[in-house]
């Protein structure tokens, strides 16, 4: 036990004292905050442009149908023949032309758009739209419909979602666990592989040093194995409590001065929300509010955990079977296949049907189980599900440290060669 | 006589290769032993068994009369024919660092390690890291890192491999210095001079089989072939050589002379005194050279391990 404390503190200090370590723990927010505060300005500076369209409308029946917004200035240029009007177009550098040809009443006008480059999406939209709900209006007076009459009688259907515990829920809500599931899922993997990486290049490092023997004849090669794990595992935690404490007051400070506000940056959902009522806003708030938070902070913390020890017990074996990193290619495919795995299936099927069997059962399966059962909690899943989860989980740390360590201890001391699974397996029976 | 360490019956395969075969062995308390034997021999995994990195398939280990128990490290001192250290590590944290894990407190170690960088002449390295530091002088943390804690069984596994000629005498002395003071000494190695030097006791284990074991001296003892050098001068040394050849079975030789002198090797009967070939040869020419050729470990270890390949 004193002998694992000092492991412990050994790794943990070498990881935390890396020079990498120390640049990546506080750069890492600076590029991310830079980056968010760069897409923010690049976003203004797109919507803030005004763009010019010309409209040559030679049936005379859309043209003031066309309101100048904050993005779209139009310009009447019906008078003037349609070649000439294509010449100032790109002479002025406007938008495009929009040329809606003379036609017969009740046909559909075959409508141009002259333009430079290809216009932006969104703008085709809504001239379609604006077009076409003109059209429609229009067929339907002509069948003696009265506009006004549909328009009254159109009827709104919302399906209010409420669990039988009579909570209500928005449509939000079920974007906001997505988000925070698949956040809480991803952020797990990328810890798995950073840190797994850590403990198995450190691994390979006591080998070639050829430190591993004057050590081993001191400690036992699990307990060097643990505290690795450990040790590694806790500069980890280091390094992530000051990116969340760093990125909170950059983010803040950054927004403050810079003068923009974070939440104008989630485009489509700011429609989204511009479509809900303030009545749905209110419930968005209280969505996140009502999120499982203590028990998504805590399985976070016990998947994560789970997950890592998981892996990092492959990794380890790995970095003891092999002498050098370039070895290690062969026996990375097994351990980042079912990390990805687990992403997919979440964003995909848990996604699609949160309680569906692929969901149920990938969150079961220890190697895939730390990342989709994140991703299923924000949903609600019943704790004995949790609780199975969990105790396979623990299970199958026990079997993969018990397994990982017996190919570390014959691994770190077995040089030159390149073993393959068939070496590893022999190793087990020794 | 008192024994530190024995092994009894110690074997160990892996998977169908044997690496060691019923090996037994007794290393008397204070005596500096040397374990030799060819590369793959089986030295290093029976020294592994020693230090409990491996464990014996059948047999025991022994230390101070009971089983090896975990506890025992701290009382084993081992520097590995593979070693290194930490490279980014500070010389001094990481030697505090390894003088832990055998058991010491952390001012002790400080202490100790303060008393032997001073004896060593290295506490300027205290602050630097081992990869600012030559291969001989990382070696040199090393050895007081092994002897640290004063262990009761010391091994070292090719221990001057590395070294210069002037530091590897330095750790030579070290070590004689550290038996005086109790410790016992296992020596493994394929470098016969060193062994010649400063071992007492020798065992010669080749392919996972030990082939003889026991004091250098009764060992040499047996494996002597009354054999002697001599350096004859005389008148009609062709003549001389005839004579001789009748009598004895003698082949020629080399050795450093300033006369010009018959140089041969001659060998005797077993029961037959060195005192008659000596009068036999005064009464037929000058004597200038008259040695008992005493077979080095290096023959030794030669002759055993090819009569057994």
């Amino acid at each position: 036990m004193r002998n694992l404390k000092l492991i412990i503190k050994r790794e943990y200090l070498a990881r935390v004292r890396n020079k990498a370590f120390v640049v990546m723990t506080f750069l890492s927010p600076l590029i991310l905050v830079g980056m968010i505060v760069l897409i923010a300005y690049l976003v203004n500076l797109n919507a803030e442009t005004q763009h010019t369209v010309a409209v040559s409308d030679e049936s005379g029946q859309f043209v003031k149908d066309f309101r100048d917004s904050k993005d779209v200035k139009f310009i009447d240029l019906s008078a003037i023949d349609l070649e000439a009007a294509k010449t100032i177009v790109r002479e002025k550098e406007y938008y495009g032309l929009l040329h809606i040809p003379a036609v017969k009443e009740n046909t559909i006008p075959e409508i141009q758009f002259f333009a430079k480059e290809a216009p932006a999406f969104g703008f085709l939209s809504q001239m379609e739209k604006a077009i076409s709900d003109k059209l429609t209006n229009r067929q339907l007076l002509a069948q003696g419909i009265d506009v006004d009459l549909i328009e009254a009688s159109q009827a709104k259907v919302e399906i209010g979602i409420q669990n039988f515990s009579g909570e209500k829920t928005s449509k939000m809500s079920t974007y906001v666990k997505m988000f925070f599931g698949g956040a809480a899922g991803y952020l797990l993997m990328m810890f798995i592989i950073i840190y797994g990486n850590m403990v198995m290049r450190s691994v390979i490092e006591e080998k070639t040093n050829r430190i591993i023997e004057i050590i081993i004849s001191s400690v036992k090669p699990i307990h060097l194995m643990l505290g690795k794990i450990l040790g590694t595992s806790l500069a980890g935690i280091t390094q992530f409590l000051i990116w969340v404490i760093l990125g909170g007051i950059m983010l803040t400070v950054i927004t403050a001065i810079a003068g923009i506000d974070v939440f104008t940056l989630h485009g489509p959902q700011q429609q989204a929300m511009e479509q809900v009522s303030d009545n749905e806003l209110r419930q968005l708030v209280i969505d996140i509010a009502r999120l499982p938070m203590a028990l998504l902070l805590v399985s976070f913390l016990v998947y994560f955990i789970g997950g890592y020890f998981l892996y990092s017990a492959i990794y380890a074996a790995i970095g003891a079977a092999v002498d050098n990193e370039t070895d290690t290619q062969q026996f990375m495919l097994p351990v980042i296949l079912p990390l990805m795995l687990g992403i997919y299936v979440g964003f995909f099927a848990v996604i699609e049907n949160p309680h569906g069997i692929v969901s149920i059962v990938f969150s079961m399966v220890p190697l895939t189980s730390p990342i989709v059962m994140l991703m299923r909690i924000p949903f609600g899943v019943p704790w004995w599900e949790l609780a199975i989860s969990v105790g396979i989980l623990i299970i199958t740390i026990a079997g993969v440290v018990w397994v990982a360590a017996k190919i570390y201890r014959i691994g770190i001391l077995m040089y030159g060669k390149k073993p393959g699974y068939k070496e590893l397996y022999k190793w087990l029976k020794y | 006589m008192d024994h530190l360490l024995v092994a009894e019956n110690v074997s160990k395969r892996f998977g169908d290769f044997t690496a060691l075969n019923n090996i037994s062995l007794e290393i008397p308390r204070g005596s500096i032993f040397g374990l030799l034997g060819p590369n793959g021999a089986g030295k290093t995994t029976f020294i592994r068994i020693i230090n409990q990195i491996t464990m014996p398939d059948s047999g025991r280990m022994l230390l101070d009369g009971h089983p090896l128990r975990p506890d025992d490290i701290a009382h084993i001192g081992y520097l590995p024919e593979e070693r290194g250290l930490y490279k980014s590590m500070k010389v001094g944290e990481q030697a505090l660092y390894l003088a832990q894990l055998k058991g010491l407190s952390k001012a002790e170690a400080r202490e100790r390690l303060k008393y032997w960088f001073e004896r060593l002449q290295i506490q300027d390295w205290w602050g630097k890291k081992i990869q600012e530091l030559s291969k001989g002088m990382a070696q040199k943390v090393q050895f007081v890192v092994t002897v640290l804690h004063r262990p009761k069984l010391l091994i070292f596994d090719e221990p001057f491999s590395g070294f210069d000629p002037v530091n590897a005498n330095l750790i030579k002395d070290e070590i004689l210095q550290l038996r005086k003071e109790g410790a016992t000494i296992l020596f493994s190695t394929h470098r016969m001079e060193s062994v010649e030097e400063m071992c007492d006791y020798l065992a010669l284990i080749h392919r996972g089989h030990k082939l003889l074991d026991g004091e250098v001296n009764e060992i040499k003892r047996q494996y002597k072939s009354n054999t002697y050098e001599v350096g004859l001068i005389s008148n009609e040394p062709e003549l001389l050589r005839k004579e001789l050849e009748e009598r004895f079975e003698i082949s020629e030789t080399e050795f450093k002379s300033i006369n010009d002198d018959l140089k041969l090797k001659i060998k005797i009967e077993p029961e037959a005194s060195p005192n008659d070939l000596l009068v036999y040869l005064t009464s037929k020419a000058q004597v200038n050279h008259f040695v008992e050729v005493i077979p080095s470990v290096n023959d030794i270890f030669i002759k055993t391990v090819t009569s057994n390949a």
